[in-house]
């Protein structure tokens, strides 16, 4: 019997990203390399800076697949770094301080969950009234800037400063030193999250019921699905990993404040759509917008290398490449209804 | 139970507001067999299905199942898949994102030792199921890369496989070409041989007399009798789905005996189609004229009537209109040029139900005269308050949301619309659906008075009697074709043949 | 007899929910200030002040409402307008407010020059300039929206992460100053009466004429209803809606300039910052269905100002400037949680079955 095509319109996407990126990359590579932007550790420190990012752009995964957003997670870190900075200055250990803040993400996530799954009201408004919520939150807890110091509390501050080295892909410097390049536990978290959330989507059933209400959320109820209880269930996940997310972001920064990740969830969602993630759901993985969040960290980074290129130009280049994505989305979408 | 029924339904009654959608109709469905269950728009087939599958609670009545003691009642679609009744759709019921294996075990995969998904145990699983229906697919494909067709044949194996006695098939063949509609047929023998009982909805005749064992006919919401497929000829079978309805309309009689053939003619269609919908047709209209389209449901006479108005745009063909060529790609340019349509489904492309009598009626005139040139609110009320007047529209005041009235009234607002606007030439689809006798007799008169007014009428409507005492001429239409056109001896018989078609291959 | 109709006439027009939470507000103020042992009245007293600049403005706790809730009530009949069509919130205003101001202020300025005294052009045609550039992004959006059927909160996300950059590079990344009083003037006073509400005022008299003047009211919920339906009679649907967005852009542009004015610079970083959801959040305050169709454009401003109202309020009561999104997300929660379906669904059957009971008492 026919089939319409070996290679989807979705893969085709994906393969667009990751073609993207490593152009993106080896573009820098060549007119910045006499600036190090070919060492291993130019690449290491995106991972670094982004470790935060990745695991938030996984919880909005999650949410997309259903044909959700949740734009609250950058005002969750924000509060989620205000409480690490504020409860161990009180004196909180690191370790109990880091449980209040997943268990402040699950009850987060879940209200929200509650909100959109069985009450039904539209994802959009729902989250941007938890970002509200939670930029204000940050604010009661403390509104001046709060700095975590070896003092306040020695384990984080080890924690963060840990280095976990690379064994090749060193360089010597102009000092005649050996730098051994290195990553930040950070990182590993970010990894694990990505590892955790592919398996979850790929070999569970609720991973797959997230495609089936995306997919089409009628047909999901008919046959069988619970589709409120999984949309709440994807909600309350997005905040969970944006609460791992705001303790690595907290490991960057060391310090809790206001302002902290602002728009980051913008930087989430176009890069979860760079990966080939429809916001109208049902399709997309997390390596996508894994690949999404590299791309943005490589513009950045190519940005941040030269120096003279106005500090608003990420964003700009982000937001353009987010306009092309998604006028490809929906001309993949336009020429899908037509053939039917 | 007598011996061999899987499924039977005694006096299902059921009424929505203000109207009643059953009355004690019966349905017997027999192990092993194909049932045609047939009847025009508002005969009540849907809602007889929603009372089988527990989307509609029925009145009064029972339904009872092979196998199971006492009556039946089923509050969703889960209850009567407990109960074995499954039901595949026009519109495929599955996520396209998924694969073919998925679809089929969605929320039951097997699960590993790992309370992971069992991902090889399941593929070979749907391989063999779909192997086992001779449904050609690679299971680990996503659905989305198959064609319509190979989609509900998954849809029917995963009611099959689901353990279904009872399959309902609604509409399944609407969007399949004849190639895949014979698959389909494969497919739907073989499960009767396997002892599952078919409903088949369609309103394809051909299909029916070619898989069918039984028809089941229904109208108005009454069961009219349960017929083999042998006894029930064509002709037969339009005339039980159509009926004769010998109601109070008669006085208005043949009045349409007046002589419009040196009228000139308003509009002239020649190779008009719309891709997938309707064939190519030609067709001419006099000044004055009320020509009728006929046929059954899907067969093209809604589609015939969008592509001249450009509801959808024509993809071939040209168009004139007091004998000057036009081109018309929407809507507001076929009003420029003298149209209106009332179209036939009143809640989807009809009323704008949040807005009030008065800005519903006003709206296609206003859309005509352009947004900055608006009717001032007094001339708004004087037309209104005068069309409401003509029309007899039962409304509290104009102000009242047109989504409050009856559905009567509801189409009299539209054709008040469209009257407002002073067309040369209107298309009235199914103006008369769902409404009662009393405001049938006055859309049929109105229609009669305006072709005395000058103004040529395109008439589509399921009851053949109201065409043949309004229209001087009748196009037929079939399968998306124009078969022919009948301008004299417009009898109920003559026009059921003509629709029915194609009688001498099933003698 | 007549408070009876009256109340008729408030719960008719839909205008219920934004009078009742103003009028909640004012009582909390009255409460706060009996408490507090102040004038009970304070909230609503206006006193005319001398000021070395201006000479004799008025003053008062509701003229600071007014005056501080006119780019929210600007963005807000936008916003009305657009959600009214397309069933989908512009999400982009903020920014573009800031785009506009940047763009305005660097035309006054010139490229590269972070401040100035003197105009390198009109001051005509720098505003004009500013509006039209929201006018742009409204098309842009519209565009997205009507012709390439882009879901509006997707579409409107390109501009809500760019026209804020967009506007940084315009200005060099520098924060341009426009020290010319006859820019501060859109965002001081016009005789003793604040400017901004002088504009806010125009801007609700002209979309009040047009939609009285025009039939572009009709046109626009009639495609909010129910596209197809309009299509067949005659609309076209695409370009309704494609018009609204740049009429939302265009007041972004206007609420942009006042916003810009007030601080005679283009800080491109916190103009319009949040405003987007406030903007949102008054048109659902105002009574309006964020599913579009029906809009009441009186209920949507009277929305703004009641945010502005609690946010005044707040402050008063001590609440500091960053606190105050606590309770504007209660708040939201709470009005979107009634007027959701299974709630609504819930209430009604608690209604009929009560109203069964009763029925079987008697």
């Amino acid at each position: 019997m026919r089939k319409r095509s070996g290679l989807n319109g979705h893969t085709i996407l994906l393969l667009i990203t990751i073609a993207l990126f490593i152009v993106l990359y080896a573009g820098g590579c060549i007119a910045y390399g006499s600036k190090g932007f070919t060492h291993l550790q130019t690449f290491l420190n995106i991972l670094i800076t982004n470790a935060g990012l990745i695991c938030v752009a996984c919880g909005l995964t999650v949410v997309m697949l259903t044909a959700g957003i949740d734009i609250s997670v950058g005002a969750l870190i924000a509060m989620d770094c205000m409480m690490l900075a504020v409860g161990m200055r009180s004196g909180i250990g690191a370790v109990p301080m880091m449980l209040i803040v997943l268990l402040v993400g699950v009850a987060f996530g879940t209200f929200q969950g509650f909100l959109i799954g069985y009450l039904e009201i539209q994802p959009f408004i729902v989250t941007m009234a938890g970002m509200f919520f939670c930029r204000g939150m940050t604010a009661v807890i403390c509104t001046d800037q709060v700095s975590i110091t070896q003092e306040i509390n020695a384990t984080f501050y080890k924690l963060a400063n840990m280095k976990i080295n690379i064994p090749f892909g060193g360089y010597t410097n102009k000092k005649g030193m050996y730098m051994t390049p290195y990553i930040r536990i950070t990182v590993v978290v970010a990894l694990l999250v990505l590892l955790a959330v592919f398996l979850l989507l790929r070999h569970t059933r609720f991973g797959r019921s997230l495609y089936a209400v995306g997919g089409n959320a009628q047909s999901a109820a008919m046959m069988g699905l619970n589709v409120k209880s999984i949309r709440m269930r994807a909600h309350m996940l997005c905040s969970v990993l944006a609460s791992i997310g705001g303790i690595c972001y907290c490991l960057n920064t060391m310090a809790g404040s206001v302002s902290q990740a602002l728009g980051l969830e913008m930087d989430a969602i176009s890069s979860a759509v760079i990966g080939g993630t429809l916001l109208t759901g049902g399709v997309g993985n997390v390596f996508g917008s894994f690949f999404g969040v590299l791309i943005n960290g490589t513009i950045s980074s190519i940005v941040k290398t030269n120096g003279k290129l106005a500090s608003s130009w990420p964003n700009i280049l982000t937001a353009l490449l987010l306009f092309v994505f998604i006028v490809i989305q929906s001309i993949f979408a336009a020429v899908r209804t037509r053939k039917k | 139970m007598e011996e061999n029924v899987v499924l039977m339904a005694r006096g299902i009654t059921m009424t929505f507001p203000g109207v009643r959608a059953l009355e004690n109709v019966d349905f017997t469905l027999r192990r092993g067999e194909i049932h045609a269950l047939m009847g025009e728009n508002g005969a009540g087939k849907s809602t007889l299905i929603k009372c089988l599958t527990g989307i509609n609670d029925f009145e009064a009545g029972e339904i009872r199942i092979a196998g199971i003691n006492g009556p039946v009642k089923n509050h969703s679609t889960k209850d009567a898949q407990s109960v074995g009744i499954s039901t595949v759709y026009q519109e495929v019921n599955l996520c396209p994102n998924l694969s073919v294996a998925e679809n089929l075990f969605i929320g039951r995969e097997p699960l590993t030792a790992l309370r992971t998904i069992d991902r090889r145990s399941y593929n070979t699983r749907s391989q063999k199921i779909m192997d086992d229906l001779g449904i050609a697919v690679d299971v680990t494909q996503n659905l989305e890369n198959y064609s319509l067709a190979i989609q509900q044949m998954v849809a029917i194996a995963r009611a099959v496989d689901m353990d279904c006695k009872v399959l309902i098939l609604d509409e399944p063949t609407s969007s399949l070409d004849d190639e895949e509609v014979e698959k389909l047929f494969v497919l739907m023998r073989r499960l009767k041989n396997q002892g599952v009982g078919i409903i088949f909805v369609t309103h394809f005749l051909e299909q029916v007399y070619a898989v069918c064992d039984r028809i089941t006919v229904l109208r108005d919401g009454h069961f009219v009798g349960e017929y083999l497929i042998e006894d029930l000829p064509r002709v037969k079978l339009v005339a039980a789905m159509m009926g004769k309805n010998l109601d109070d309309l008669e006085e208005i009689g043949k009045e349409n005996v007046r002589d419009i053939s040196k009228n000139p003619i308003e509009i002239s269609a020649r190779g008009l189609s719309h891709t997938g919908t309707v064939k190519p047709f030609d067709l001419d209209i006099r000044k004055g004229e009320v020509i009728g389209v006929t046929g059954l449901l899907g067969s093209g006479r809604s589609e015939l009537a969008r592509a001249i108005y450009g509801a959808d745009k024509a993809s071939t063909g040209t168009l004139k209109v007091d004998g000057k060529e036009v081109k018309i790609s929407q809507p507001i340019d076929a009003m420029n040029l003298g149209m209106g349509m009332l179209p036939d489904d009143r809640k989807a492309e009809g009323i704008i139900g949040d807005l009030s009598v008065r800005e519903n009626m006003i709206l296609a005139l206003q859309a005509r005269k352009g947004m900055f040139k608006p009717l001032s609110r007094a001339k708004q009320e004087e037309i209104v308050d005068q069309y409401i007047d003509l029309l007899q529209i039962k409304t509290a005041n104009k102000e009242t949301l047109v989504k409050q009235l009856s559905g009567g009234n509801q189409q009299k607002v539209i054709l008040g619309r469209w009257l407002i606007t002073q067309p040369d030439f209107l298309i009235l689809d199914e103006p008369t659906r769902g409404i009662d006798v009393g405001t049938k007799a006055e859309i049929q008169k109105l229609i009669l008075k305006l072709a005395d007014e000058g103004k040529s009428i395109l008439f589509i409507s399921s009851e053949i009697s109201e065409m043949l005492r309004t229209c001087s001429r009748m196009a037929v239409m079939r399968d998306g074709e124009k078969v022919g056109e009948l301008d004299h001896d417009l009898t109920q018989e003559n026009v059921m043949k003509a629709i029915a078609g194609g009688e001498q291959k099933n003698d | 007899m007549t408070e009876k109709s009256f109340w008729k006439r408030v719960t008719g027009s839909g205008l219920l929910l934004p009078v009742m939470s103003l009028l909640l507000v004012m009582a909390v103020n009255i409460v706060f200030d009996i408490l507090s042992g102040n004038n009970p009245f304070n909230f609503f007293m206006i006193t005319l002040q001398q000021t070395t600049s201006n000479g004799s403005v008025l003053y008062g706790r509701i003229i600071d409402v007014l005056n501080r809730g006119s780019e929210a009530a600007i963005l807000a009949i936008g916003m009305t307008l657009v959600v009214s069509s397309s069933a989908g919130t512009d999400i982009s205003v903020g920014s573009v407010m800031s785009l506009c101001a940047s763009f305005c202020c660097m035309l006054l300025a010139g490229y590269g020059v972070s401040s100035t005294n003197e105009l390198a052009v009109p001051l005509v045609v720098g505003v004009l300039g500013g509006i039209l550039m929201g006018s742009v992004c409204g098309a842009f959006n519209g565009t997205l929206v009507a012709y390439f059927r882009i879901q509006p909160m997707v579409a409107t996300l390109i501009l809500y992460s760019a026209a804020r950059a967009v506007g940084l590079l315009l200005c060099n990344d520098l924060i341009v100053y426009v020290r010319n009083s006859s820019y501060a003037f859109f965002g001081s006073f016009l005789g003793p009466v604040p400017t901004p509400i002088v504009i806010t005022a125009v801007c609700v008299a002209v979309i009040t004429i047009l939609l009285k003047k025009s039939a572009l009211g009709m046109y626009i919920q009639s495609v909010g209803i129910n596209a197809k339906a309009s299509r067949i009679s005659g609309l076209n649907s695409r370009r309704i809606m494609f018009l609204t967005y740049v009429l939302c852009g265009t007041f972004a542009g206007i609420a942009g300039i006042v916003a810009s004015s007030r601080i005679t610079s283009a800080d491109s970083n916190n103009i319009g910052l949040y405003l987007e959801m406030d903007a949102i959040l008054a048109v659902a305050l105002g009574g309006n269905s964020l599913g579009g169709g029906r809009f009441n454009l009186a209920g949507s401003i009277i929305g703004a100002y009641t945010i502005q109202a609690i946010t005044t309020t707040l402050y008063a009561l001590g609440v500091s400037t960053t606190q105050a999104p606590v309770f504007k997300a209660i708040i939201v929660i709470l009005i979107v949680a009634v007027q959701s379906e299974p709630v609504r669904a819930y209430m009604k059957k608690r209604r009929l079955a009560r109203a069964a009971r009763e029925g079987g008492a008697v």
